[in-house]
C-alpha cells in the first residue's frame, strides 16, 4: 500500500520525514534500551508539538494564503477540553490507558476543528489583515473565558490538572500523531483539494472562475489546520500535566508564525526544521543564560528575525541573495522550471493540429519526466 | 450619578485607544503595513515619562522628552527595519514588526528589570459636583484626547503635507508621479504616530501608575481592534471605534457579571462588526480585480 502520496516528486522532497519516523525508531528503542533522561523526554515532546503546531499552521498560511494569529486559541481549546476528558475518563478507563489518550487526543482536535468551521465560515469572508485580527481576537476570547472559568469546570486562573500519563511512553503517542498529522498534511496538499487550496492562495478571482469552490476549501483547510492546533494542544497538556490559559495568548500565536515564517512560507520540510531548532535552542538557551541574562535570549531571538527577514525580502537585497543563495550549492543542476519539450524526431512527420500543440505544450511542472533529457532546450516564454 | 462617572471614564479611556488607534490606522493608510511594534512605542513613552520624572519631577518636560524621543525612536525603526521592507510581502513587513516589538520589549526588561515601576504624579483632588465625583486626570485625558483629535483632523486636511498624506493613502505611485516624496511622508506618518504614542503612554500611566516591558501590549492590541472596528485607514473611523471601545470597556467594568469577560467582549465586539461590515463601520471596501 502506498502509505505516502508523493505524487511526481521525488522521494527527497520528503527528507524531513522520514528522518522523523526514523528519529521515533531510534528515540523508541533507546527509551526502551537503554531509558531516556526525563529533560530529554520532555524537550522530545516540546519539539514534536512546536513542529505538529507549525505544519498546521503552515497550512493557512503557507498554503490558503491567509494569515492567522489565533493558532494558540485552538490549542488551548484542544488542551482544555481534550485535558479535561481525559480526567474525566480516567477512573474508568484506568491509568496510562492508551484508548484514554487517543480518545481525548481525537476529542479535543475535534473540538478544536469544529470552532475552525464555526469562527472559519463567517470569519473566511474577511481577507488578509481582517482576518488576522479576527483571528487574534477569537485568541484572546478562547483564553478569557477560560480564565474566569470555575476551579471545578477547568481550574480558572489556577490551570488544569490534567492526568499523567508514563512519560516513558508518551512521546511515542506525540511521535504517532506528528507522523499522522504530517501524512494529512502533505497528501492534503498533494491532492486535487491541495492544488484548489494552493490555487485560492496565488489567485481567488481567477480560482472561482475555474470553479473552484472557494468557501469550502477555505474552510477544508482552515479546520484541518485548526483540527492539528488542538491535537498538539492536547499533547501539551499531557506533556506539562497542567493547562495554563495565560499560556495561549497572541504571543504564543506569533511565536508560531515566526516559526513558520523562518522555516519557509509554504514549506513543509521548513516548518519542521525551523520549528524543531528553534525550540531546541529556545530551551537550551534557557538553560545557559540563566538569571539576569535570561533576556538576552529574547533580544538576540528578535535581531536574529529582523535580520534575517530583511536580508530575505528586501527588494534592494535582491542581487546579493542570488550571488550567496545556499540552494544554489548544494543543487547546482537546477533547471528552468519552464521548459519546452524536447522530442526532435517527431519532426519528421508534419505536425496535425492536435500534434502540434503536444510540442508547444509548456510543460511547467519540476519535470520528473524530462530527467533523461541530457540537453534540454531552454523556454524562452 | 454612577452613570455619569462611567461613562466619563469610558470616554477617557476611549481618548486613550483612539489616540493609539490613529497611529496604526495612519500608518496603516498611508504604508500599508500593520505596525505590530507600535503599542511598544507606548511602553518607550511610559519608560521616559518614568525616568524624567524622577530627574526633573515635573510631569510636562518629561511629557514633552518623551514625545522627542518616541518621535525619535518611531522614525529610526522605520528607517532602518521597514524602509528597506517597501515592496516586499505584507507578511514579511508584519513579521519584521512582531521583530522590533520583541526588540523593543527585551532592551527595556535589560535597563529597567522586569519588576514593575511606579511613577509618582502630583496627587490632586477629586472633583466634586453634587454627588458626582471626577478624577482630574480623567478629565485632562478626556480634554486633551480632543484636542489632539481636532488639531490632526485639521492638520490633515489644510496643511500640504496633511494632503500628501491623504493623496499617498489614496493612491501611492499617483503621488509618487506628482511631484510628493511619498517616502517622507511615510516618515512623518511615523513621527506623528509615535508622537501620538507617547501622550497616550503619559494618560495611560495617569490612570495606571505601575510600568512593566509589556505595558504598551494590551492597550496597543486593543487600540488596533478599535482601528479594525472603525475601518483601518480612516482617520474618523480610528476615533470612533476608540472612543466605542473605551464606552464597552468602562460599562463592561460595571456590571460585576460581566467585568472579568471585558476583554473578551470587546473582541467579540470586533468579530460582529467585522461580520456586519467586513470593511469597519468607515472603511471603504475596495473592489478587487484579477
Amino acid at each position: 500500500m502506498k502509505i505516502f502520496h508523493f505524487g511526481r516528486k521525488s522521494l527527497s522532497h520528503y527528507y524531513s520525514t522520514f528522518a522523523i519516523i526514523i528519529a521515533a525508531i531510534v528515540f523508541f528503542v533507546l527509551s526502551i534500551s537503554i531509558g531516556l533522561e526525563k529533560s530529554t523526554i520532555f524537550l522530545l515532546e516540546k519539539v514534536i508539538i512546536a513542529v505538529i503546531l507549525a505544519v498546521s499552521l503552515n497550512l493557512v498560511v503557507g498554503f490558503l494564503g491567509e494569515l492567522s494569529l489565533g493558532h494558540a486559541g485552538f490549542m488551548c481549546l484542544g488542551a482544555y477540553l481534550g485535558g479535561k476528558f481525559a480526567t474525566i475518563v480516567e477512573p474508568t478507563l484506568g491509568k496510562d490507558s492508551p484508548l484514554n489518550l487517543v480518545l481525548s487526543i481525537l476529542i479535543g482536535g475535534a473540538v478544536a476543528a469544529i470552532f475552525g468551521l464555526v469562527i472559519g465560515l463567517p470569519a473566511l469572508r474577511l481577507k488578509g489583515d481582517y482576518l488576522a485580527i479576527v483571528t487574534l481576537g477569537f485568541g484572546e476570547i478562547v483564553k478569557s473565558v477560560f480564565q474566569n472559568t470555575t476551579r471545578e469546570s477547568f481550574g480558572g486562573a489556577l490551570g488544569l490538572e490534567t492526568p499523567r500519563f508514563n512519560k516513558d511512553y508518551l512521546f511515542i503517542y506525540c511521535f504517532g500523531a506528528l507522523i499522522i498529522s504530517l501524512w494529512v498534511s502533505i497528501n492534503l496538499i498533494n491532492s486535487k483539494h491541495g492544488r484548489a487550496i494552493t490555487s485560492i492562495r496565488d489567485n481567488e478571482i481567477a480560482a472561482r472562475a475555474t470553479g473552484i469552490n472557494v468557501t469550502k476549501y477555505k474552510l477544508l483547510a482552515f479546520t484541518v489546520s485548526s483540527f492539528f492546533a488542538g491535537v498538539a494542544g492536547v499533547l501539551y497538556s499531557f506533556s506539562n500535566y497542567n493547562v495554563q490559559s495565560s499560556k495561549f495568548g497572541y504571543n504564543y500565536s506569533i511565536e508560531i508564525l515566526v516559526m513558520v515564517v523562518l522555516g519557509g512560507i509554504g514549506s513543509i520540510n521548513g516548518s519542521i526544521i525551523a520549528a524543531a531548532l528553534i525550540t531546541f535552542i529556545n530551551t537550551e538557551l534557557a538553560q545557559i543564560l540563566t538569571g539576569n541574562l535570561a533576556v538576552l535570549q529574547n533580544l538576540f531571538y528578535a535581531i536574529i528575525l529582523i535580520v534575517i527577514v530583511i536580508y530575505g525580502n528586501s527588494p534592494a537585497l535582491a542581487g546579493i541573495r542570488e550571488k550567496y543563495d545556499p540552494s544554489k550549492l548544494f543543487d547546482k543542476k537546477r533547471k528552468d522550471p519552464s521548459t519546452i519539450k524536447k522530442d526532435d524526431a517527431k519532426w519528421n512527420k508534419i505536425p496535425t493540429k492536435i500534434a502540434m500543440d503536444e510540442l508547444l505544450s509548456v510543460d511547467v511542472s519540476n519535470s520528473d519526466d524530462n530527467e533523461n533529457d541530457t540537453n534540454n532546450t531552454k523556454g524562452g516564454n | 450619578m454612577e452613570i455619569i462617572t462611567t461613562l466619563i471614564n469610558g470616554l477617557s479611556i476611549g481618548g486613550i485607544y483612539a489616540m493609539i488607534a490613529l497611529g496604526y490606522t495612519m500608518v496603516y493608510g498611508i504604508a500599508k503595513m500593520l505596525n505590530f511594534a507600535h503599542g511598544d512605542i507606548i511602553m518607550v513613552g511610559g519608560y521616559t515619562i518614568y525616568v524624567f520624572m524622577n530627574i526633573t519631577g515635573h510631569p510636562l518636560i518629561a511629557v514633552a522628552v518623551a514625545v522627542v524621543f518616541c518621535v525619535l525612536i518611531g522614525v529610526t525603526i522605520e528607517k532602518v527595519a521597514y524602509k528597506p521592507l517597501r515592496g516586499a510581502s505584507p507578511l514579511a513587513v508584519l513579521i519584521t514588526a512582531i521583530g522590533v516589538s520583541y526588540l523593543l520589549q527585551s532592551l527595556a526588561q535589560i535597563i529597567f528589570g522586569s519588576a514593575p515601576k511606579m511613577v509618582q504624579f502630583p496627587d490632586i483632588k477629586p472633583i466634586q459636583i453634587g454627588s458626582l465625583k471626577i478624577q482630574v486626570y480623567t478629565l485632562i485625558t478626556l480634554v486633551a484626547s480632543i484636542i489632539v483629535m481636532v488639531l490632526l483632523t485639521l492638520f490633515v486636511k489644510y496643511t500640504n503635507i496633511g494632503r500628501a498624506m491623504l493623496a499617498t493613502s489614496e493612491d501611492r505611485s499617483a503621488t509618487e508621479l506628482m511631484g510628493i516624496n511619498v517616502n517622507s511622508v511615510i516618515t512623518i506618518t511615523f513621527a506623528i504616530g509615535s508622537a501620538l504614542a507617547a501622550l497616550a503612554g503619559l494618560f495611560y500611566l495617569l490612570k495606571a501608575p505601575n510600568i512593566s516591558n509589556t505595558f504598551g501590549s494590551m492597550p496597543g492590541i486593543k487600540a488596533f481592534t478599535a482601528a479594525v472596528i472603525g475601518g483601518i485607514g480612516s482617520i474618523p473611523g480610528a476615533m470612533l471605534g476608540g472612543i466605542l471601545l473605551g464606552m464597552v470597556e468602562a460599562i463592561s467594568y460595571n456590571i460585576p457579571a460581566i467585568a472579568p469577560y471585558t476583554d473578551a467582549i470587546e473582541f467579540l465586539i470586533l468579530i460582529v462588526i467585522l461580520l456586519v461590515k467586513p470593511a469597519g463601520i468607515l472603511g471603504k471596501r475596495r473592489r478587487e480585480k484579477v
